[in-house]
């Protein structure tokens, strides 16, 4: 099982160890790279980046396994995090992340990230996105969405069913 | 070769700056430096000046010879620092002429002590460490809570009880009830963590000992932790084995029951086993070592710190080989002629025929693996006889920490002795040459298989007379005309010299099996046999002949080797 | 009458204005550089010569620039402390890891004034001798990265960035570095740890301090993207005008992020000091006060790990009177002008200048543990008392919010969190335990009350949440 990776995303990942005086700097914005291209970290992009960048694989699953937004199995296309923390609370978060939920038929309860059965949708809820001032707030894909309420809820919804081309913005992040 | 005999390799350091700081209320004088786990100097710590005090500051993650990590906390200590009076820049002075110490506090909330971690924190003059102050002992109890929340409370059947710091603090530190009421962390137990390791997670407090040992000390980055917070887990990434040779170190350096050893694990309790001190046969760096042994069986093997050998580790391959000393195929009684007989019989008959043999037809081959007595006693044999002498060559892979080519622990000796010369092994073929042209015709071997060394059965079935002594039945023995039990390095006491010149004593943990006697005892008889001369029945006696006859040993006695030994020039 | 005073965000929400490099020229972009750049080495009264870099961070301690990212040092003196005598290269990171709950004032300007940032980065940069920055902007501002990617590569076209920067012989590269999800990259050791490509736990201090052992065990400067902007106002007024602005102490403006329980929730910059707490939440220039019918029961004055303020609550105050003399004032909560100086005399700490207000159908151990939770997620786990006291706070706020609460819960919690402030290895364990212990202290009779309802009703249903 190894990893193939096109001329250019190699090009790109490339340029972005020249970043940087060490090459281990380069992880983080290798994994947001490939999770970009991939969808998902796997085990092969590890090991990939691990050689990559002369390290241990633990070096890279180390960081694979702290920072949440790194996943390790595919998710939904339209990946909707809706902000739990504090302000947002307040502004009815918890019943927006229900209201996702019950729309996708997914577990209302389960704290965990879940995914529609046809891969559609992940929810999940994640820590303060910074716009507390139009909490609530949810990060679909790229794109935050702010103030948002149950109809704005089913038009992000409809949105993501209809291909989620709004949701996606073009190109990666690295460059 | 010199005769200098030095109790390190390196010269003595020149003397350090001593500064004054007060260890609960007691002044002592500490170096102002301290060689830290790379042996560098650095500022002397809160922890280093406690100890100078006698005052040992309870501590897990802080491992002298590891970097510092400053994670556990449970080292944290109240302190005090003098007080300058901001416009003379002078120190100020309490009513009775003492200085003024600003005991530590948190900055946000004055009335509240605070702590300093003692094993990263510098001295300063004039500064005041309480390790036994009521605020160090609130933040020692705070600390063992916390690490007692998540882990199991089974000391009754983890294999660690009687050697887990967590246990011993939590006895002399810890509260008696924890007021945690709320659902643990689970988390992974009994994970195969390489072929010789086992990681229990839930036991584990994160010091991270072990992915430092690995990392800084191994230079195999195998360990690491997964995840996050509360839910932080050791692990070896997926796919991936801890397996290099000095893995079984890292459950040495484990403070609680996490890491433990798949050839030790829930074998026995820790406290059944005595302990004996040695060192490791396994090559030519001599690890200092200890010997964990039961009702006359050896049940581990441990390193024993010695910075100038083995600092405080050993490799797995080392460790793990000691079975074959209590292997049930030993030799246990004297053959003649292929059948039983006694030691007595044995040695009369053997020194009669060596006396009358042709000058110049004895061979002796001897064995890196014999301590330095016994290599000396066959040297003395050789040099009444005129025999061309040597011993087997046993090279293998070197590594940059620890692990030496040489495979046998005295090349150093036999070179000493003049049992061997620089290159062991060189005088070989010559007595494979003897003994085809029959120019030698009585060989005597101690502790090696010929046969393995190239000498064929059928070329040593010329001989008139072989003697063999050994451990285990060989190819060697099966065709000697007496074979002579010896014992393994745990059976006896003597001295190694290592490759650096290390003179290092082992001492007896077991008992040989049937009627084995150690070398150095019945070569000691045979060479009393046939030169007439006087000699030594203790070890003792033996080392201190032989140092005053060889020059590099000179000046040395046996009770000057202490336990760590002394290095001499070779 | 209180109202906002835009230095910073001068530009940001006007009409028109975009974040591309033409736009920022427009209006005066770079002339701060092109002006920091053309300073001449000066001689002060005792006869000492100052260099350029040194004028201008002599320029930036003088404007008594607080940094505003939370911990309020003083940005000029932070720049003293580095190592400049090592020969080893001197780094610069921007932290725009804006994380602290209740702070969003960092995504304004990264979203729409990315070349004030990169002023300020490149004037501090060459104040300092650097010749290598990074921008850490945390990985949850994806737009953010998009947009700072863009501006950067602009700014290099124009010649502000790489070799030779404006025919100055200086070189300068400045590169965007993402984080992933992780409050603790706000430390800024723990910060250093995840450029290096490491789990951002933070470095034992001493003897890791950044200006001395910092990124790659260099010197290394981190500030906040708003004190860097300040930079290039401080360059561009002179330090004495940009003093003038806010308070004796808590010179400048800051952008002020108001979420909560107000009408209109948002970010307003204001000078230091001018506007009280009382202003910011009920005046029509900023929050216009709360829903018809509600009145305040705490607030949140610095971010979430700031401690909590109590409604009633009042603080003594040293002032200086008019005659110089140093007097001491008693205040309302909401009389507290939001400075630095006041908020740390009132206990807390205006932190990263995020107020969150708690109006009064709000129940202070529901809002606990929803902070509480927070701080369990994002400890990093590296040194014991938070690693286990952070998620034992949130399982006991836990079990209190959903029936199995008890009466003893309320200095259950205290114990824990007096246990872990002053104890870890960096101020996350002060930003999980404040909350705690200014919660329960304040608000004992609610966290006793729900702990006594619980165990006189065992097994009812849980709580609302």
């Amino acid at each position: 099982m190894s990893l193939s990776i096109p001329a250019p995303l190699e090009a790109e990942l490339d340029e972005l160890v020249t970043r940087y005086p060490q090459k281990r700097s380069a992880s983080l914005m290798f994994l947001h790279t490939l999770q970009e291209h991939f969808g998902y970290v796997s085990p092969e992009a590890v090991e990939w980046t691990a050689a990559k960048l002369g390290l241990a694989p633990i070096n890279v699953f180390e960081l694979v396994t702290f920072y949440p937004m790194f996943r390790q199995e595919p998710l939904g296309k339209t990946h909707i995090k809706v902000c739990r923390t504090l302000s947002c609370a307040l502004a009815g978060a918890s019943d927006l992340r229900k209201h996702f939920c019950e729309k996708l038929g997914l577990d209302a309860k389960a704290h965990v990230p879940q995914t529609t059965p046809d891969g559609n949708f992940t929810v999940e809820f994640v820590e303060c996105l910074a716009a507390c001032g139009s909490a609530p707030v949810v990060l679909v894909n790229d794109t935050l969405c702010e103030k948002v309420d149950a109809s704005k809820a089913d038009s992000i919804l409809a949105e993501g069913k209809s291909g989620g081309a709004q949701l996606r913005a073009a190109g990666t992040l690295s460059k | 070769m010199s005769a200098t005999v030095t109790a390190e390799n390196k010269p003595a350091p020149p003397p350090v700056e001593r500064i004054k700081v007060k260890v609960d209320g007691r002044e002592i004088e500490v170096p102002k430096t301290t060689p830290d786990w790379q042996g560098k100097p650095q500022a002397t710590t809160m922890l280093q000046a406690c100890a100078h005090a006698g005052v040992d500051v309870p501590h897990y993650c802080y491992h002298h010879k590891l970097p510092v990590a400053g994670n556990c906390r449970m080292c944290l200590v109240e302190f005090g620092t003098p007080v300058m009076d901001p416009a003379t820049k002078k120190p100020a002075l309490n009513e009775d002429g003492s200085p003024k110490i600003a005991r530590s506090v948190l900055p946000y909330e004055p009335g509240t002590p605070r702590g300093a971690i003692a094993c990263a924190t510098p001295i300063s003059p004039g500064m005041e460490l309480y390790p036994g102050s009521p605020a160090t002992a609130q933040m020692r109890e705070a600390v063992l809570e916390s690490l007692l929340i998540n882990h199991p409370l089974d000391c009754t059947i983890c294999d660690q009880a009687g050697e887990c710091k967590l246990q011993e603090y939590s006895v002399e530190h810890g509260q008696a009830a924890s007021r945690f009421v709320e659902t643990k962390v689970h988390k992974p137990k009994a994970v195969d963590l390489g072929p010789r390791i086992v990681l229990d997670d839930e036991r584990c407090i994160l010091c991270t000992r072990c992915i430092r040992f690995t990392k800084d000390i191994v230079n195999d980055d195998a360990l690491g932790i997964i995840n996050r917070g509360s839910y932080n887990t050791i692990a070896a990434a997926p796919g991936r084995q801890f397996d290099n040779n000095y893995t079984l170190n890292t459950v040495d350096l484990c403070p609680v029951g996490a890491l433990t050893s798949k050839d030790f694990r829930f074998k026995m309790r820790v406290w059944f086993l005595k302990e004996t001190k040695s060192v490791c046969p396994g090559c030519a760096t001599g690890c200092n070592i200890i010997i964990g042994s039961r009702e006359n069986v050896i049940q581990r093997l441990e390193p024993r710190e010695n910075d100038a050998v083995n600092g405080p580790w050993m490799c797995d391959s080392g460790r793990l080989d000691y079975k074959w000393v209590g292997a049930s195929n030993r030799l246990k009684e004297v053959l003649v002629g292929g059948k039983p007989s006694t030691w007595q019989t044995a040695l009369s008959e053997i020194g009669s025929r060596l006396v009358t043999a042709a000058p110049g037809s004895v061979a002796i081959v001897g064995s890196a693996r014999l301590s330095t007595e016994e290599l000396f006693l066959l040297k003395q044999l050789a040099r009444k006889f005129d025999a061309i002498t040597d011993v087997v060559e046993h090279l293998g892979e070197a590594d940059r920490l620890l692990v030496h080519a040489e495979k046998a622990p005295n090349y150093s000796g036999a070179r000493i002795t003049g049992l061997a010369y620089t290159e062991a092994g060189i005088n070989l073929p010559r007595i494979r040459a003897g003994i085809e042209t029959g120019s030698i015709k009585s060989l005597v071997v101690v502790g090696e298989d010929l046969v393995a060394a190239g000498f064929s059965s059928d070329l040593l079935g010329r001989l008139s007379l072989l003697v063999v002594s050994d451990i285990v039945p060989t190819p060697t023995t099966s065709i000697a005309h007496y074979v002579l039990p010896g014992c393994a390095y745990a059976e006896k006491r003597g001295t190694f010299i290592n490759a650096k010149g290390r003179v290092q004593k082992f001492m007896k943990a077991v008992e040989p099996p049937g009627t084995a006697r150690p070398e150095w005892e019945f070569l000691h008889e045979l060479v009393h046999q046939v030169t007439g001369g006087n000699g030594y029945s203790t070890i003792e006696g033996l080392f201190n002949l032989l140092a005053r006859e060889l020059a590099p040993l000179a000046g040395l006695e046996w009770s000057r080797l202490g336990d760590t030994g002394v290095t001499v020039t070779l | 009458m209180p109202q906002e005073y835009r230095l910073i965000l001068k530009h940001a929400d006007q009409t028109g204005y975009t974040p591309d490099i033409e736009c920022y020229l427009r209006h005066g972009g770079y002339e701060a550089l092109r002006k920091a750049l053309a300073t001449t080495s000066r001689e002060l009264p005792d006869g000492k010569k100052q260099s350029p870099q040194e004028v201008i961070r002599d320029e930036v301690l003088k404007s008594g620039l607080r940094g505003r990212g939370g911990a309020g040092f003083s940005c000029g003196l932070k720049w003293s402390f580095v190592d400049r005598r090592s020969g080893k290269p001197i780094y610069l990171i921007c932290n725009a890891d804006e994380s602290e709950p209740g702070t969003f004032k960092d995504r304004q300007i990264l979203h729409k004034d990315p070349h004030q940032l990169i002023e300020g980065m490149i004037i501090s940069c060459w104040a300092n001798d650097v010749k290598l920055a990074y921008i850490y902007v945390r990985g949850e501002f994806p737009q953010a990265a998009r947009i700072i990617n863009q501006a950067l590569k602009e700014a290099r076209a124009k010649g502000f960035l790489g070799k030779n920067i404006l025919g100055t012989g200086v070189d300068l590269e400045i590169h965007l570095h993402r984080g992933a999800g992780a409050y603790i990259c706000g430390e800024e050791t723990g910060l250093i740890e995840s450029l290096e490509g490491k789990r951002p736990y933070p470095r034992i201090k001493p003897p890791y301090f950044p200006a001395v052992l910092g990124l790659y065990m260099c010197p290394t400067i981190v500030n906040n993207v708003e004190t860097l902007c300040a930079v290039r106002h401080i360059v561009s007024m002179g330090a004495g005008e940009y003093a003038k602005l806010g308070t004796v102490n808590n010179t400048g403006t800051r952008i002020i992020s108001l979420s909560g329980d107000v009408k209109r929730p948002g970010y307003y910059e204001v000078e230091v000091g001018k506007a009280t707490l009382g202003e910011l939440i009920h005046h029509e220039n900023f929050g216009q006060g709360l829903r018809p019918g509600r009145s305040i029961r705490a607030i949140i004055p610095g971010g979430s790990s700031s401690k909590v303020l109590k409604a009633g609550e009042r603080f003594k105050l040293k002032r200086k009177g008019a005659d110089g003399q140093m007097t001491t004032v008693e205040v309302d909560l909401l009389d507290l002008p939001y400075d630095f100086d006041s908020l740390q005399a009132a206990g807390t700490m205006s932190g990263s200048g995020a107020i969150i207000v708690l109006d009064d159908t709000r129940n202070p151990v529901d809002v606990l543990a929803n902070v509480s939770e927070f701080y369990a997620h994002e400890s990093c786990g590296q040194c014991t008392p938070c690693r286990e006291g952070a998620l034992w706070m949130s399982k006991a706020l836990h079990r209190l919010t959903h029936g199995e609460g008890r009466k003893s819960d309320a200095d259950y919690l205290l114990h824990i969190a007096q246990n872990i402030q002053g104890r870890t290895i960096c101020a996350f364990g002060e930003a999980a335990a404040w909350p705690t212990l200014s919660f329960v202290k304040k608000f004992k009779a609610e966290f006793e009350a729900r702990g006594a309802a619980d165990e006189a009703h065992p097994g009812k249903p849980p709580a609302s949440h």
